[in-house]
């Protein structure tokens, strides 16, 4: 694995472009910016063609012998099918309103990664090919063939992006770069040029419903964990359910918050919740993941996986479906489950148990955001809440791609961690909500391999979090979304060393008052709560 | 897929030097593959912490969550990093011939 250049070296950051013209500078594959191939395994676990061992660095890619046909045949078909496609195909006028909006393109000073450029990789293929044009002045109106070097230009540039969408926010047409970068790596796939972080989590979620590949007693295994750390801190036993039919609610989460540190406090503080309010409620260890590495890779395998929850749902019996902090799942449940999938009459239209509230937003895909459900708890005064529990975090909250962007999940989140926590600070306006930077590893791109690439992308976000940090001293970084809590503790190590990264719902189970529980001395990672070494000493 | 001699026998590894095949894995394998990782001998304390993930991995087919590795073994996660300096997913876990986990972690 490539090393890592220094902070300071690589806060260095060139943003003057190279003498030679964009389509006469050739991509160099550099270790550390990017991901490794697929391996055969994957691809053929789930049908994808051209399953092989290749890596990018080598000069031959072992395509099929008509891949360009392939290619262009693709995209005349996706051009018919997708009228977005097309449409972002031929309005952008190179404004460039989006160019200094991309994380990688301020992190990396590499001009092709100004989503306008990003997007005129495809396109100048698409000029060369599907307008008359491109088809008589090629170069000159900007078309170009498709060659060897230019696959592995899209190959390189569509694995750094994050499909995060803030560019997307500025643009005056609203091009949708991640569905461009979605299409394109559909294009990719047809030929076998896909990335083994991506076709992995994919390939074992087809096959035990999560991306970890965790097996039913796995999951169970590590759920039973969290219980029993959940008992030692507060002194009671938590009795989740698994795979119950009958549960009125179906609840899921990402994999890594059952597996990963520090997701699994974040899982803690589901479970503590989902206690205190007596929630009848049922986990399953085949519904068990709520990510959908598919929507990194193809709308087809986004639909499969997506399949799964409802296919569940339905199985058990639930009313609805509660969805845990999850980043591009929201994407896929609320813009586009309900014409993919949906819509899912089976299942009724969510109301909470507890408040009576019901959740209009819901009504169609039936699956409802825990902050939603959480905050409408907090606002009808059903937790009882010690925020001190919290005094030891200065926590500041960073606004998860697509629960932001994507579904316009903004106060909710703010409003539990306001009510459970003493001390909030924001970061600067331009880089939270809507606008809200990248953590630079979403998308499928959170493999170690792609490291530098990922401290470059996530260079923005972690430089608002350093403001909050010197300013207020912002001990803590508060996300709803597990690829988030996976790398933003590598990119603030690097980049803010001194702040740590949490769910929101860690830090509702560390607040929320149990009844009958044993006076809690530590948080739920098990450090001392403030106030409490002293007393130990008295 | 690269093919290197570890321990005496010709193993598949991946790019980052993982086993392929789990079921190839041995203690001659074990000494092989903490070679590449920098460590000279594997003491007591490594077995330890090797033996815990292998008996997990062969149970549950996957590594434990690092807490639980923390806690079964009795070692915090400083006392694994000094064992296994690139920590316990692309250290310990190599070592002992288990996969890498992937998705949001």
């Amino acid at each position: 694995m490539a090393s890592v250049p220094k902070p300071d070296e690589l806060a260095k950051i060139d943003h003057k472009p190279p003498k030679t013209g964009w389509m006469d500078t050739p991509v160099k594959f550099r270790r550390g910016t990017w991901l490794y191939a697929a391996k055969p395994k994957y691809l053929e676990a789930i049908g994808f063609p051209n399953p092989r061992e290749w890596s990018p660095e080598d000069e031959d890619w072992k395509l099929p012998p008509n891949w360009k046909e392939i290619i262009l045949e693709g995209l005349r078909e996706r051009l018919g099918r997708f009228r977005s496609l097309q449409l972002f195909m031929d309005t952008c006028v190179r404004c460039g309103a989006c160019a200094d909006k991309c994380h990688f393109f301020i992190g990396s000073g590499d001009p092709k990664n100004m989503p306008v450029l990003r997007a005129e990789l495809l396109r100048s293929v698409y000029r060369r090919d599907f307008t008359a044009a491109g088809k008589i002045m090629g170069k000159l109106v900007g078309a170009r063939d498709l060659t060897v070097d230019v696959l592995k230009e899209w190959f390189y540039y569509f694995y750094q992006c994050t499909q995060c969408r803030r560019c997307s926010l500025f643009c005056p047409f609203g091009i949708d770069t991640a569905e461009i970068t979605l299409l394109t790596r559909e294009l990719l796939n047809l030929v076998g040029c896909n990335v083994d972080w991506v076709m992995g989590p994919v390939a074992n979620c087809y096959r035990t419903g999560n991306h970890l590949g965790l097996e039913p007693h796995a999951y169970r295994d590590m759920v039973e964990f969290c219980v029993d750390e959940i008992e030692n801190v507060t002194g009671i036993r938590v009795e989740p359910t698994f795979n119950r039919k009958g549960a009125e609610i179906l609840f899921i989460t990402p994999s890594g918050d059952v597996f990963a540190d520090p997701g699994i406090y974040t899982m803690m503080g589901y479970l503590i919740l989902f206690h205190e309010i007596g929630l009848d409620y049922t986990l399953s260890t085949y519904a068990s993941e709520g990510g959908n590495f598919g929507s990194f890779t193809s709308h087809e395998m986004m639909k499969r996986l997506n399949a799964k929850m409802y296919a569940e749902a339905k199985r058990l019996g639930v009313k609805w479906i509660l969805g845990g902090e999850c980043g591009h799942m929201w994407r896929v449940i609320h813009q586009y489950m309900d014409t993919m999938n949906g819509p899912a009459d089976f299942l009724e239209e969510p109301v909470s148990p507890i408040t009576g509230t019901k959740f209009e937003n819901a009504k169609s895909t039936k699956m409802v955001h825990i902050c939603e459900f959480t905050a409408d708890l907090i606002k009808h005064g059903k937790l009882k809440l010690d925020p001190r529990r919290n005094d030891h975090l200065k926590v500041t909250f960073h606004d998860s791609c697509n629960p932001s962007r994507a579904m316009g999940l903004l106060e909710e989140p703010r409003y539990i961690i306001k009510n459970v926590c003493n001390h909030f600070y924001e970061m600067p306006e331009n880089t939270i909500r809507e606008q809200t930077f990248c953590c630079g590893s979403g998308g499928g791109l959170n493999a170690d391999e792609n490291m530098e690439m990922r401290l470059r992308g996530g260079f923005p976000r972690a430089n608002a979090v350093k403001y909050v940090h010197e300013k207020y001293g912002v001990n803590m970084l508060a996300c709803i979304c597990a690829i988030d809590r996976a790398v933003l503790p590598p990119l603030m190590e690097y980049w803010v060393p001194g702040v740590r990264v949490t769910g929101v719902h860690e830090l509702v189970g560390n607040a929320l008052v149990m009844e009958g529980e044993q006076e809690r001395t530590t948080d739920l990672r098990g450090n001392p709560l403030l106030g409490m070494d002293d007393d130990k000493n008295a | 897929m690269a093919l290197v001699n570890l321990g005496g026998i010709e193993i598949e590894v991946d790019e980052d030097g993982f086993i392929q095949d789990p079921d190839k894995w041995n203690e001659a394998v074990a000494k092989a593959l903490a070679q590449t990782e920098g460590i000279e001998d594997l003491t007591p304390d490594h077995w330890k912490v090797i033996n815990y993930l292998r008996q997990y991995y062969l149970e549950f087919g996957i590594a434990p969550m690092i807490r639980k590795l923390c806690k079964e073994t009795g070692f915090s996660l400083k006392q694994i990093y000094d064992l296994f300096p690139s920590g316990p997913a692309k250290g310990a876990c190599k070592i002992a011939g288990l996969p890498k986990p992937t998705g949001c972690v």
